[in-house]
């Protein structure tokens, strides 16, 4: 059992968990994820590990509200404790001194696995150029905290409600007319959002790094459930990434993928809430 | 008296029905007719069976026991060779094993070997208080054992018995390795054999740490420098699916066995929405491959709803690795066998599901060094079996996880670690492994043997240990 110590709501549907998990964070890096499984009755979910603190033995996830599992997951609170925990998974990012100015774009909830990037990208003396990309200006994320790890940090909304009005591509493509020398992008957000940032950079031959999300079971490399193409060749994203070079990266099949589940998805929400009413309706009683 | 020459049918669940349920196919025997089989057993005075047993159970001993009717005693007798009789009277391939040997085989049928070890062992789970003594001792030797299935089970069985403080690492949430994820409910049942057989071992006082991914958590290194371990087992098994490298493996609706099983075993995917892991299977499914993990996917799409199921193997018949019991089962249920197929090419609809293998037909050639006959594709034969579905069961290979951690001990090509068979000694000292980590993909009583030989191994270099 792994006890939750904090919980934080970020926004109405967008949670940030600190857990009790020495072991995992004695070794975490950034880049690395979890898998973890609620209860007994729950599947086994792959976060990112968004932040660690080894002294306190702690790692942070942040997740959105989006289906069954995250719903009984944000059921949860400070004090509860939830079953399985499993990590530091998947490779770490290749994070090295001098490299030069690189830049970290995270999209809406991608932007939680990009922060302990920035900071180590940061740490080891890069320059670093931060763009976090939201819809609107209520859900932006971790704003604060990236300021206080980045050389520069630029905000973009898609409806113009904060910072720059449009994608995050749309700054990252301001940076390179510039005529920064870009030594390399990171990229986390929505496979669209990573997509288009490793089309704006193929042109430019800028090395794109993106962090994917296919559907997991185990996160140890036994199932292949997380395959994804790269290049010519096929690789798990649990043992061999999630990390890739964007410019390689088959979007399109691993968008296909993720969506494998869908019906299901729906029938298991059904479920959940059937199953809330329920417990409404004894408590009521 | 006169011999019964044939072997005593074991009652099971009607085809018809088990094709539509999880539960156990073969139903076992019954006081009755386990006294009859055992009845079978004439007592060589030299018992060939014995030597088919890879863990050496004494087998014209207990056999006797349950003729006096003494099936406690039948059970103590199997246990000081075997720590999970349950799991091994059900899994094992007795036809290759113990029961090849049997006299009795030459004229009739063997006697029914596995099915009395499993008569025993249930019998005594359901009626015996079994007094299992906590046996390690909090001072002694610390033993690290990476996996927990049938290999690391055995180990931590044997050198529990003999005092050492055993520490079990696995890395799913759920202890038995194959036993667990792997073999279904209909074959092996979980709550009531799997998880008996391992709680008897934490009796013992053999701790299970899971969650626990060695290579990431901590290396073999740290967990003899920093926590103290003497020795280390290493028996992670052959978890890495193999794929066939065909166009259209990423389409929705390929899954590997290993992620279809482990969908369905460990994850109870069959009672969704209840257990909140989905599974995909449509009305017709195509299983690529003729072992044990293909007849156990295949009858799992069955039980999953598939209207359809066949299994597509580039050999005939009889060259099918899978056990005679479960293909006869397969057929029994409906399963209709696709021989001397090799798929080419899995084709997929415009939204990237599946919707039909591409097959080439085969003919066999000449023996190879195996001493199997190759298959040879027949030029321009290829057709299409409309499915929606494709399981990819065609063997797996070793995790390279824990080796790629720790450069000091060899492995082969394949990526199995080197060891020696006999003690499972790797070339790290204080390190040994056993199991299909070694072998490559094997049997579980065979990865117990393993167990077993690597845990008096590990007896003997830590004797030596705290006597220098």
């Amino acid at each position: 059992m792994f006890k939750i110590l904090n919980k934080k709501v970020l926004h109405e549907n967008i949670l940030q968990f600190t857990l009790e998990a020495p072991l995992i964070a004695r070794k975490a890096e950034p880049g690395q994820f979890v898998v973890l499984r609620v209860n007994e009755y729950g599947e086994r979910v792959p976060l990112t590990i968004a932040d660690f603190d080894r002294e306190k033995g702690t790692i942070d996830i942040i997740f959105m509200v989006i289906g069954a599992s995250t719903t009984v997951l944000a059921s949860l609170n400070a004090g509860d404790s939830i079953l399985d925990l499993v990590g530091p998974l998947g490779k770490k990012t290749d994070i090295r001194p001098d490299m030069g100015t690189v830049v970290c774009i995270g999209g809406g909830i991608g932007v939680a696995p990009i922060y302990p990037i920035a900071r180590k990208m940061k740490q080891v003396g890069n320059h670093v150029i931060t763009i976090m990309g939201a819809k609107n200006k209520d859900i932006l994320i971790l704003k604060d905290e990236m300021e206080k790890i980045s050389d520069e940090v630029i905000v973009t909304t898609d409806d113009g409600s904060y910072g720059i009005k449009g994608f995050v591509t749309t700054v990252l493509q301001q940076l390179i007319d510039k005529g920064i020398d870009i030594a390399e992008v990171v990229a986390i957000g929505p496979v669209i959002m990573m997509k288009t940032v490793a089309d704006t950079t193929r042109p430019y031959n800028i090395k794109t790094i993106v962090s994917l999300n296919p559907i997991m079971v185990d996160g140890t490399g036994m199932c292949g459930g997380c395959r994804v193409q790269v290049g010519d060749e096929t690789k798990f994203a649990c043992v061999d990434g999630p990390e890739f070079d964007g410019h390689l990266v088959d979007f399109v099949n691993l968008m296909e993928r993720q969506r494998m589940y869908r019906p299901k998805e729906e029938i298991e929400k059904d479920h959940i809430c059937r199953l809330a009413k329920k417990v409404e309706e004894m408590e009521e009683k | 008296m006169p011999l019964v020459m044939q072997k005593h049918e074991m009652p099971e669940q009607d085809a018809n029905v088990r094709r539509n349920n999880f539960d156990e196919v073969a139903l076992g025997y019954t006081e009755e007719l386990a006294l009859a089989e055992a009845n079978r057993c004439l007592h060589c005075k030299v018992p060939h069976c014995r030597k088919g047993c890879p863990v050496d159970i004494d087998i014209p001993a207990f056999i006797a026991k349950i003729k006096e009717g003494d099936f406690e005693g039948a059970n103590a007798k199997i246990k000081e060779a075997s720590s999970l009789p349950a799991i091994c009277g059900r899994v094992c391939p007795q036809e290759n094993q113990c029961e090849k040997y049997c006299v009795m085989g030459i004229k009739g049928e063997p006697v029914g070997i596995g099915r009395l070890e499993r008569f025993v062992a249930d019998y005594c789970m359901q009626n015996c208080e079994e007094k299992i003594e906590k046996t390690v001792k909090d001072d002694a030797q610390k033993v690290a054992i990476i996996g927990s299935g049938p290999a690391g089970l055995a180990c931590a069985g044997d050198l529990a018995k003999k005092g050492y403080q055993v520490t079990i690492f696995e890395a799913l949430h759920t202890a038995g390795g194959v036993l667990s994820y792997g073999i279904p409910e209909f074959r092996l049942p979980k709550d009531k054999v799997v998880k008996p057989e391992i709680d008897n071992l934490r009796k013992m006082g053999v701790k299970i740490e899971v969650n626990s991914v060695v290579g990431k958590l901590f290396t073999v290194d740290e967990l003899m420098q920093e926590f103290n371990f003497d020795a280390v087992f290493i028996a992670t098994g052959a978890g890495l699916p193999h794929f066939m490298n065909i166009p259209g493996e990423n389409l929705n609706g390929v899954y590997s066995s290993n992620e279809f099983l482990t969908r369905c075993n460990l994850m109870k995917a069959y009672r969704f929405p209840e257990y909140a892991t989905p599974i995909n299977v449509g009305k017709k499914v195509a299983v690529v491959g003729g072992g044990n993990v293909a007849m156990d996917s295949a009858r799992t799409a069955l039980r999953l709803g598939a209207e359809k199921v066949y299994i597509v193997y580039r050999r005939s018949e009889k060259e099918l690795p899978a056990r005679r019991e479960e293909v006869e089962h397969a057929k029994q249920e409906g399963i209709e066998f696709k021989l001397l197929n090799n798929p080419v090419a899995i084709l997929g609809d415009e939204k990237g599901y599946v919707k039909a293998i591409r097959c080439i037909k085969m003919e066999l050639g000449e023996p190879d060094a195996s001493g199997r006959r190759r298959p040879v594709e027949i030029p321009n034969s290829e057709f299409d079996i409309d499915v929606d579905t494709v399981v990819i069961a065609i063997g797996q290979g070793p995790n390279p996880l824990i080796q790629s951690t720790t450069p000091d001990m060899q492995t082969n090509k394949r990526g199995n670690i080197i060891a020696d068979e006999e003690t499972g000694k790797t070339t790290k000292e204080g390190v040994f492994a056993g199991g299909d980590i070694v072998t490559g993909a094997a049997t579980v009583i065979l990865a117990m043997g393993a167990g077993k030989k690597a845990a008096k191994a590990i007896d003997e270099y830590l004797i030596e240990k705290r006597n220098k």
